[in-house]
């Protein structure tokens, strides 16, 4: 039995031992490296216009307005809340997910002036698993090109050439798929307008 | 199924084959007390000292029992730890967004989850946790009940490897070196790659944005919303979340969130992460019990697993839902709800393979609404005892029992004693084997026969009709096979979920753990029986396809009615009627 206490009493050394190696200073030094080597990324690739933080690079706001264009719909928190990520978790045959993305393809095509007859990106009428996508895909943006430019007063060939300069294409040519970054592709929108006028 | 995603699955598979030495190398470096390795200058100073300290004379050897103990013991310590931390987190530092104690039934299902190696996930870690109860709480057991899978892996090799020995090796001893050597450093280096690609590692309080209106030049009713960005110590507790099979996500939406896996490449290195420990542990098989090729066969065989697996799973997906096609969309998108653009659908049904063949259960995309047959693949990945390259040691451990069996079986047929590696296996060997099976077993079903008739069960569900009983399944395989992962519409924050799950965590953990450790004390006593040409071959086709097979009609045999009510059901009503739930 004293055995038994014995290592008992090594147990609980052991994990105060181990912790402050392992959660004290492991994820410190992780800290101080990224800090030193990777500042931007490291604390949330914030985008900043004239001093002010606008959003991040790898999180997509809400864009209000015709102007902009529009990430996916989210179920994050009451809507892309970034603050509350996470997906719809509706299954296939759910009767929620189907009226949802039902009544969001009759508000895309009434939106960008779409008719029946044009198959909808599945990415711009789904909600993605973190509910704060980043991207949309390239098809998505182009439907969206004509509604923005009418919106702004530009020609849509110029809008749909700042979506190919935002356009990333599959890493290594084979990792992951080819995507538009929103934030990305509404700042240079709103750098364009402000120097056309 | 895209040219691309091809592409991507064959690197992946190439890639893992290449790192399968390199890091079996390195576990037989480590997992030796007096293996060299070249990060002995700065390290073995603290070794020692930790043996000091612990009062742990490292030459001295534990037969299985007290190597057992020592590892119940110690996890105990660590659950309590954990548990003070998350109820005690608003007294502790590191809290800048002021978020108060768990409560106790959440926090006992959080310290059992992450003390098991599950990381079941009914906190939201952005809502829910301080950086400190992440960075301490959690990540103390991302290492520590991956070193302890890895150790009992170790003794059961050494069991098959030794002859007519007591021990199996120091517990301690296998913790340390394997945090020191093996955990620490590549946690350190991929926790940096994260960082480069954008995973946060900071201790700032969350980002408030300014909303973007009028400054925008695009006229009136257009505006950016504000936003509130969480951030923390991410990057360091990712790594080792993916490399300990871990996968508890810092934040709510774990590996779909953009500050924890950013891009396509930090997406890849992730999923190789989470197999490179367990694919190197079958090659360290190979070399301990000094026939290579049968640590090559095991390999093969769980490569084969995967491969299936994943090609089932992708199809599923980029086929999409039909009634969701019917509404317009292009069926070239498959079905994209719940998935991320930047992974598309190849990466996630690949991510989801690879995170249920593993006892990861981190997700980059939500299972809970994958197509019937896409979400088919990860609830059997997980009831087939996640042995596909599987958990860090747990993979393999629950491997090495199957091929227990399968050569139990084998001897049955052809009416031979069966033998392994030069060890007769004997009908204590077989009862402690079946056991290991049976725990995950009961667990799985018992649970899930229980809430889904009671109104505690029944309460939580977020879809209703078949998918609402895949969901209770899906929550008690992952808890019992200690995965992690969920169909998430399952509300599992209530009491009687905590406890439930926490306990099906307790069983698949704890209770596999000891007859696991039996049987490595026992092939450990055994003598060497000399092989001769009727001795059971471990590899080479012959012996891929039975182990294969062993794996596959244990799991069919348990879990296919069980299937044929959830997943099974659901996709012939997707396709064969226009009912809705």
């Amino acid at each position: 039995m004293t055995n038994g206490l014995a290592e008992l009493r090594r147990s609980v050394l052991a994990v105060a031992a181990l912790a402050v190696i392992l959660c004290g200073l492991y994820p410190l030094a992780a800290w101080v490296a990224a800090q030193v080597l990777f500042p931007g990324r490291a604390n949330g690739s914030l985008r900043t216009t004239n001093g002010i933080v606008v959003g991040s690079d790898l999180i997509a706001p809400r864009f209000l307005g015709p102007a902009y264009f529009h990430p996916r719909p989210s179920a994050a928190g009451d809507g892309r809340d970034a603050g509350r990520s996470g997906g719809s978790n509706l299954g296939p045959l759910s009767r929620g997910l189907v009226e949802a993305v039902a009544r969001r393809a009759a508000d895309y095509r009434a939106e960008n002036g779409l008719g029946a007859g044009t198959p909808l990106p599945a990415d711009a009428v789904t909600a993605s698993g973190s509910g704060l996508d980043p991207h949309i895909s390239p098809e998505n943006a182009r439907l969206q090109a004509g509604r923005v430019a009418r919106a702004r007063g530009l020609a849509e060939a110029s809008v749909i050439a700042l979506i190919g300069a935002s356009t990333e294409g599959r890493t290594l040519g084979v990792l992951g798929e080819p995507r538009v970054n929103v934030l990305e592709l509404n700042l240079a929108l709103d750098g364009v307008s402000r120097g056309g006028r | 199924m895209t040219v691309y995603g091809g592409l991507q699955l064959a690197l992946f598979l190439g890639c893992l084959f290449l790192l399968t030495k390199p890091v079996g190398l390195c576990l037989v470096r480590v997992l030796d007390p007096g293996g060299r390795t070249w990060l002995d200058r700065p390290l073995k100073p603290v070794e020692r000292l930790l043996y000091r300290f612990l009062g742990v004379d490292p030459a001295k050897e534990q037969d299985w029992r007290s190597y057992t103990r020592s590892l119940l013991l110690f996890s105990l310590a660590g659950l309590l730890f954990t548990y003070a931390v998350l109820r005690l987190q608003h007294l502790l530092p590191l809290n800048p967004q002021r978020f108060g104690p768990l409560a106790p039934d959440l926090a006992f299902n959080t310290a059992a989850s992450f003390t098991t190696n599950t990381n079941w996930q009914n906190y939201a870690g952005e809502t829910t946790l301080s950086y400190f109860s992440q960075m301490v709480g959690l990540v103390f057991h991302n290492f520590v009940s991956a070193a302890a899978g890895i150790a009992v892996a170790a003794a059961l090799v050494r069991g098959l490897a030794r002859h007519a020995s007591r021990t199996v090796g120091n517990f301690w001893v296998d913790l340390v070196r394997v945090n020191l050597y093996l955990l620490l450093p590549m946690s350190l280096v991929l926790s940096l790659f994260l960082a480069s690609q954008g995973v946060v590692q900071n201790f700032r309080p969350y980002v408030k944005t300014a909303a973007g209106a009028g400054a925008t030049g695009a006229g009136a009713g257009n505006a950016i919303a504000a936003q509130v960005l969480p951030q923390g110590p991410a990057a360091s507790q990712v790594a080792i979340k993916m490399l300990g099979t871990n996968g508890g996500g810092f934040f709510n939406a774990n590996a779909a969130h953009p500050y924890e896996n950013p891009t396509p490449l930090s997406n890849f290195v992730q999923m190789l992460a989470i197999f490179l420990i367990p694919a190197g542990l079958t090659y360290y098989l190979g070399r301990k019990v000094k026939d290579r090729k049968h640590g090559w066969a095991v390999w093969t065989s769980m490569a084969l697993l995967f491969l299936v697996a994943a090609l089932v799973c992708w199809k599923a997906e980029s086929a999409g839902n039909p009634r969701l096609r019917t509404l317009g969309l292009d069926p070239r998108g498959g079905s994209m709800e719940g998935k991320e653009v930047r992974f598309g659908v190849p990466a996630s049904a690949l991510f989801a393979t690879v995170t249920t063949d593993a006892s990861c259960g981190a997700v980059n995309a939500m299972h809970d609404s994958f197509t019937p047959l896409g979400g088919l693949v990860p609830l059997v990945n997980i009831e087939l005892g996640e042995v596909v390259f599987g958990g860090v040691g747990s993979g393999l451990y629950g491997m090495i029992v199957f091929i227990v069996l399968a050569v139990f079986l084998t001897g049955l047929m052809v009416g031979r004693t069966p033998e392994y590696l030069g060890k007769k296996i004997e009908a204590y060997d077989v009862k402690v084997s079946v056991l290991t099976i049976l725990v995950p077993i009961f667990a799985i079903l018992g649970f899930s026969a229980a809430a889904s008739v009671g109104r505690w069960g029944l309460a939580g569900l977020g879809n209703a009709g078949p998918h609402g009983l895949s969901e209770i399944i899906y929550a008690f395989s992952s808890a019992a096979g200690n995965n992690g992962s969920a169909f998430a519409g399952l509300d599992g924050n209530t009491p009687a979920y905590n406890v439930a799950l926490a306990l099906a965590m307790l069983c698949g953990r704890f209770v596999m753990i000891v007859p696991v450790m039996a049987l490595a004390g026992s092939l450990a006593r055994k003598k060497l029986v000399p092989a001769d040409e009727a001795s059971f071959p471990v590899s080479g086709a012959m012996f891929i396809g039975i182990l294969v097979g062993t794996v596959v009609i244990v799991g069919a045999l348990t879990f296919l009615p069980a299937l044929a009510l959830g997943p099974i059901v659901e996709h012939f009503l997707m396709t064969g009627s226009g009912v809705l739930f």
